[in-house]
């Protein structure tokens, strides 16, 4: 049973001619990082608010676990649903510890309950609770307060997650961090999670499945590898950049290409990591100037990998000029 | 002035209501009370209830005219917050009264303090009007000394009203002081630097609009 299901979900504003969303039909797996992804005004947003009902479809159905959201009050479904916002939207009149006691508090859990929950998010999020605990938002920088923000959308330990663009307000680079810090939490927690972005990068980077939109349709939902390998349309390949040979090696683990280890073979070659992906290997064998690479899991040897290896897998995959257009 | 206040939040939420009789009620208590003079709604109230005592006649009276007033202040205080917190309180699964009680009146609150502080100091000296129907306020009293009649009238008028204005602005400067007080301590708060009395008062707030729960 999919965590989340659109089924043929429409959505249309009285006052707009055509529709936001239009036939939208995906069906989510518990457990998936999926990434909602298109240029502005694609309905990507819209598509997410419905399943909390922040926004009502027109036409179609969306179910939660198997339960048609409209089976449920309002306020029982958004509290099954955390959800992080493009601004932050902390409150600022309450504490850090507040604002993530929020939901805990609605659904009315024990005191002590609450305060540890709160601890361990803090703990989670990598923002020391003895430090933070009584910080007002305004107190904390951008990043920061995101952090928070997830904290509080995952206090009462939903099963699925809401994204909307979470980390559009910030810079680059703390946004990386971010990212980072969100994988590691996923592979913690395993939510279920809708994640909306408009930043190819971002979405390469998080999504198990990349849902690619425009003008309220799903043109394509799939792996990214799959997305960048095989676009479903010229706009698709355009978007997603399918043409860059290095963002394609980018997604491939170098674990998929690597050799068994010959034996006798000497030890002196640079070593890479086996999660580590074939653009990273590419860079380190042209730093090195060598052929080959050990590859280690965890410290350990687990592979050799070569230059002609990394040839064969750029290679493998059709580039967008070969599409019909 | 504190039923001013009340009457004013639900008339402001009325206003802002998307239930449209609420808006229609709160649209024509504000246009009435707003549109006619007070000294006006003050003798109609004394003719209307004219068994009731004259001192609960001012405090309806006057009291319904500072609801219409308060009420266009807390609307501004209301529409001043983030539309973006509202939704992150919907999203958490917050029910129409929990965000209007927790999230948007409190931080309006911050908002609607300097106005209130005018509006107080205007209600204070507003009660002088109460004197037309036969309440003994300050300025009533003061003419009744001096147009004592069994007096011969030996005091001087201009000295005795003199008086009383020096009373009205002690009173007034008393209120003025307390305002800047509470303004300064919010205004730390803004500023990040969380004041132990804009604790102290956010707490209050909170306690006072959001009952035992907050």
């Amino acid at each position: 049973m999919p965590a989340v299901a659109f089924e043929h979900v429409s959505k249309r504003y009285s006052t707009g001619e055509h529709a936001a969303v239009k036939d939208c039909t995906l069906l989510v797996e518990t457990g998936a990082f999926v990434v909602l992804l298109g240029p502005s005004g694609c309905g990507k947003t819209t598509l997410l608010k419905m399943v909390n009902r922040l926004i009502e479809p027109s036409e179609g159905r969306i179910t939660v676990d198997g339960e048609d959201i409209h089976s449920l009050p309002e306020t029982a479904l958004r509290r099954r649903i955390g959800y992080v916002i493009q601004q932050v939207g902390l409150f600022p009149h309450m504490s850090v510890e507040q604002n993530i006691a929020v939901v805990p508090r609605l659904l009315h859990w024990p005191k002590e309950r609450t305060s540890e929950r709160t601890d361990a998010l803090l703990e989670l999020v990598g923002l020391p609770p003895d430090e933070y605990r009584r910080r007002r938002p305004r107190e904390l920088s951008g990043g920061q307060q995101q952090r928070v923000g997830l904290a509080r959308a995952i206090a009462a330990d939903p099963a699925i997650l809401l994204m909307d663009e979470p980390f559009g307000a910030i810079d680059a680079i703390t946004r990386a961090r971010l990212q980072d810090e969100l994988l590691r939490i996923q592979a913690q927690v395993r939510k279920t999670v809708l994640f909306v972005t408009h930043d190819v990068e971002e979405a390469l980077r998080l999504a198990d499945v990349l849902v690619v939109m425009r003008e309220g349709r799903i043109l394509q939902a799939a792996h990214p590898r799959t997305i960048l390998s095989q676009p479903a349309d010229p706009f698709v390949a355009e978007l997603v950049g399918a043409s860059d040979l290095l963002r394609r090696l980018s997604l491939i683990p170098i674990g998929e290409t690597m050799h068994p280890l010959p034996t006798g073979k000497p030890a002196e070659l640079p070593i890479i990591e086996r999660r580590e992906s074939l653009r990273a290997a590419l860079a380190k064998l042209l730093d090195s100037g060598g052929q080959s690479l050990i590859v280690v899991d965890s410290g350990v040897p687990a592979g050799l990998i070569e230059l002609s290896d990394i040839y064969a897998a750029a290679r493998q995959a059709p580039s967008a000029e070969a599409l019909p257009a | 002035m504190v039923m001013g206040v009340i009457l004013g939040v639900f008339a402001a939420l009325g206003k802002t209501s998307k239930i449209l009789p609420l808006r229609i009620i709160a649209e024509v208590y504000i246009w009435l009370f707003r549109g006619t003079p007070v000294l006006v709604q003050l003798i109609l109230w004394y003719t209307i209830l004219s068994q009731t005592p004259e001192f609960t006649i001012a405090l309806i009276a006057l009291g319904l005219n500072e609801g219409a007033y308060m009420a266009e202040i807390v609307r501004a205080g209301l529409e001043a917050i983030d539309k973006g917190q509202t939704e992150a309180a919907q999203s958490l699964g917050m029910r129409y009264g929990q965000i209007m009680r927790r999230i948007v009146l409190p931080q309006a609150m911050r908002v609607v303090i300097p106005p209130t502080g005018n509006e107080v100091i205007s209600m204070l000296k507003t009660t002088s009007l109460a004197s037309v129907i036969a309440l003994s306020e300050l300025l009533q009293r003061t003419q009744n000394i001096y147009t004592c009649s069994s007096c011969d009238g030996a005091f001087h008028p201009l000295e005795l009203l003199m008086i009383a204005a020096i009373y009205y602005l002690i009173l007034t400067s008393i209120f003025t002081v307390i305002q800047r007080y509470i303004e300064s301590r919010l205004g730390d708060r803004r500023a990040g630097e969380a004041g132990r009395f804009g604790d102290w008062f956010g707490g209050r707030m909170q306690q006072a609009i959001g009952g035992r729960r907050a």
